[in-house]
């Protein structure tokens, strides 16, 4: 058969060349990037149908509701931007191969991002509106409880990045899954700080 | 010697990855393998495309008399709905996938799609949407009944009272039919720009791989907001929240925004694959290089850009004011430049050309042609007082079954002829083919042109019954139907005849350029044995330049 290849080639060629012509890791992060591109769209997609719905409808606020408490959102926020650096470090770190003063900046950062849930669940439990309280209420939640489900993704995601890290084997090749799991916390953050401006500060 | 096992379990001493098992099989496995993927595509769409078809069957059935006697008017609704939704979401976008999962890493000389396994996962979605959409009919209430494109108030009805209604698990199974598409979009635009062959500049790509370049970077920047609004819409649904609710205070146009915002341009997704089909087949059936190609190429990423910013051009009666109207008039009127220089760039390839009117040319020049109708017919939707005259008729009907039937499907006919011989390693049947063609080409006119008239005199569309007056164009639109219907027969029974017992199909029968024909038809586990290097542009008919440097090592001879 003209056409056809003998297999010993094939092997051996695969592997001559897979190596150099396919970058296994740059394809990876390049990929998750493009995945947080479309993310920021479907944030993007509810901001905008939260300002559209806060410009048209007429009776925004549910009846009985005066606005929102911001001095425990506050606290929270500071809490998860400042989170954001310390996961900068825990990269750093590892860069350097410290890999205990990895370990716990990167522990510290997941324990912040819980302290921010937790934060969070707390005010909507005091809350006096529901998810079916209007086109307010039902933005509220949605943008919050979007952006929480992120938090908590993030959240496991480091765990799991912690419990490779155990597992030397997968941390010779480069760090993409930590830099892919930092960059995700990162996004998460610049979300959740455009999301306060426009539901807490902007009331 | 040992062959390399093209009908085998891949390569020995690899580690197992997911290798298809051997023969027919393979294409019911969880595989990796993008050509497999690409094939399990293609199959499951296109039976889905036979039960849109059939549903469209009854529709027209029920057209054909005036009177609504055949089946009942919420039956009715079930039946537009369904067929939009199934000719759409998983008839049309997963075709084209598949067809561009087989052919994109062939076509950048890479051995697979960047993700492997997440190809596969997004295939395997699916089956799932299908199965949905298909258990709906068994519900209580029956299927969803609001059209494609779910408009509340009607989507938010639900007379049964029941949680799980049609509508909600329409929405569900779209959702998920979203997921999927993000997936593969995610998985082709990290393949182009990462796995490329070295050489393999973007100007030296094939226009296809460029569109569905233009056309998944649309899926990531659009499909999320109808992801978005389905959400919303869901929760309005079932557990009452009202965003899109006006009775208790949601805004029901805002929904109007995310859907267009996302199905405007998802026209796009559609059409530019089909556009590259095209390109790819005009110049080898005129042994002509692509004219203009790099203008060509680009421009594929400019209608993408200008695709996102038109969608509100069909809103012009849901209370858009004024100036908005002229801002998105003129702007879906510019889609229409970097699309007429395509039209040009064909029709000057053909120009002196040796042109050879096989099947997959056939079908490639007739959609042009249908394209050139539904692209004057665009224009005159996007001029707000023509639109105004003629919106939710069959005017619209017509217009974009020209664009999703005569450009789109016969597009991804000439497509899957040009093909078939790599796929599958044997020919078609050339004479069943040109039937084929001739059947769909008169079968789309005498269906579809017919709706316009019917529009301009002002028949509204999803209505089961009609005034008489209206009864001579519905007759010959029912016929042309019927007369489409029958033109999948000599399809299905070429294809299926051709790859059971087909005659074997050497690496190149068409004797084109482009590294998928390369190789040995079908491709082997892998695609090349080792990784082409890229000399020159594509097209390149009768320059007699070679493609690549390295020829007969990427066959492994
Ligand atoms: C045999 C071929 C086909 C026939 C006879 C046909 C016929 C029809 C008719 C008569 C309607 C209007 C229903 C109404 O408004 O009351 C319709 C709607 C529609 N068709 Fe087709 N069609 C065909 C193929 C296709 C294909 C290939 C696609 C897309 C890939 C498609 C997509 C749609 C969509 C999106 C709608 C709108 C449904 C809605 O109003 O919710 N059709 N079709
Ligand atoms: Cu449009």
């Amino acid at each position: 058969m003209e056409s056809s290849v003998s297999s010993e080639q094939v092997q051996q060629k695969v592997h001559q060349e897979s190596e150099h012509t396919h970058d296994v890791q740059g394809t990876s992060l390049f990929g998750f990037i493009v995945f947080l591109l479309s993310e920021s769209v479907i944030f993007l997609s509810f901001f905008a149908g939260y300002i559209a719905l806060k410009t048209t409808t007429p009776d925004w606020l549910p009846p009985g509701v005066e606005g929102l408490e911001t001095h425990d959102p506050l606290i929270n926020t500071i809490v998860l931007v400042s989170s954001s650096f310390v996961i900068y470090f825990a990269e750093e770190a590892l860069k350097k191969n410290k890999l205990t003063l990895f370990r716990l900046l990167w522990l510290l950062t997941s324990a912040m991002g819980i302290y921010f849930l937790v934060g969070q669940a707390i005010e909507w439990r005091g809350l006096p509106f529901g998810f079916t309280s209007g086109a307010f209420g039902g933005t509220f939640y949605l943008l919050t409880g979007f952006h929480g489900l992120h938090v908590l993704t993030g959240i496991l995601l480091q765990f799991l990045m912690l419990a490779r890290s155990f597992f030397p084997g997968n941390y010779t090749k480069g760090h993409t899954g930590v830099t892919e799991v930092s960059l995700f916390w990162h996004f998460v953050d610049v979300i959740w700080i455009i999301l306060f401006c426009l539901i807490y500060v902007w009331q | 010697m040992t062959n390399i096992p093209v009908e085998g379990i891949g390569i020995p001493g690899e580690k197992p990855k997911f290798q298809p098992p051997p023969g027919w099989k393979r294409y019911f496995s969880f595989s990796t393998d993008h050509k497999v993927i690409g094939i399990q595509y293609l199959v499951t769409s296109f039976t889905f495309f036979l039960i849109g078809g059939f549903l469209a069957m009854i529709i027209r059935a029920e057209l054909i008399t005036p009177e609504s006697d055949l089946i009942d008017r919420t039956l009715y609704n079930s039946m537009f709905t369904m067929h939009g939704t199934i000719m759409i979401f998983l008839w049309i976008f997963p075709s084209l996938v598949g067809l561009s999962n087989y052919l994109v890493p062939l076509m950048i000389g890479a051995r697979d799609m960047a993700f492997p396994r997440l190809n596969a996962a997004a295939f395997w979605l699916i089956p799932v949407v299908g199965i949905l959409l298909m258990a709906s009919f068994f519900l209580p209430d029956g299927t969803a009944q609001a059209g494609w494109w779910v408009y509340p108030p009607v989507s938010l009805q639900n007379p049964g009272g029941h949680l799980i209604s049609g509508q909600a698990v329409w929405i569900l199974a779209v959702a998920i039919s979203g997921i999927s598409s993000i997936m593969g979009a995610v998985n082709f635009v990290a393949t182009i720009v990462k796995m490329r062959a070295p050489g393999m500049t973007f100007f030296r790509m094939p226009v296809f791989v460029w569109t569905v370049l233009s056309a998944q970077l649309i899926q990531l920047t659009a499909l999320p907001a109808l992801t978005a609004g389905a959400v919303m819409l869901l929760f309005d649904l079932t557990v009452g929240t009202s965003f899109f609710n006006s009775a208790k205070g949601g805004n029901p146009v805002l929904f109007q925004h995310f859907f267009w915002f996302y199905s405007h341009p998802a026209v796009y997704v559609m059409a530019l694959p089909a556009f590259g089909i095209f390109s790819e087949v005009i110049p080898v059936y005129a042994r002509k290089p692509l004219f203009g190609y790099k203008v060509v190429a680009v421009s594929s990423l400019l209608i993408a850009g200008v695709s996102l910013l038109v969608w509100v051009h069909h809103m012009f009666t849901s209370g858009t004011p004024g100036w908005m109207r002229m801002i998105f008039m003129l702007s879906s009127m510019c889609v229409g430049v970097p699309t007429g220089i395509k039209i040009f760039a064909w029709t000057a390839t053909l120009w002196k050309g040796k042109i050879r009117l096989q099947t997959p040319m056939l079908f490639a020049l007739g959609a042009v042609l249908m394209f050139l109708f539904a692209g004057i017919t665009g224009i005159m939707l996007a001029s707000v007082p023509i639109d105004i005259h003629v919106n939710n008729t069959y005017f619209v009907v017509g217009h974009f079954h020209y664009v999703v039937y005569g450009t789109v499907t016969m597009g991804l006919f000439a497509g899957i002829y040009h093909w078939f011989p790599k796929m599958t390693g044997r020919m078609y049947y050339e004479g069943l083919g040109v039937l084929h063609f001739w059947l769909a080409f008169i079968g789309t006119n005498l269906n579809f042109l017919p709706m316009h008239p019917l529009g301009l005199q002002g028949m509204l569309r999803r209505v089961s019954s009609y005034d008489p007056e209206y009864a001579f164009w519905n007759v010959l639109a029912s016929l042309g139907a019927f007369l489409l219907g029958i033109s999948t027969l000599p399809f299905i029974l070429n294809l299926l005849g051709a790859w059971v017992q087909g005659e074997k199909a050497p690496d190149n029968p068409w004797r084109a350029i482009g590294l998928e024909w390369l190789v040995s038809s079908p491709p082997p586990i892998e695609n090349f044995a080792e990784i082409p290097i890229v000399v020159s542009e594509p097209y390149g008919y009768g320059k007699d330049e070679p493609l690549v440097e390295n020829a007969a090592a990427v066959r492994g001879e």
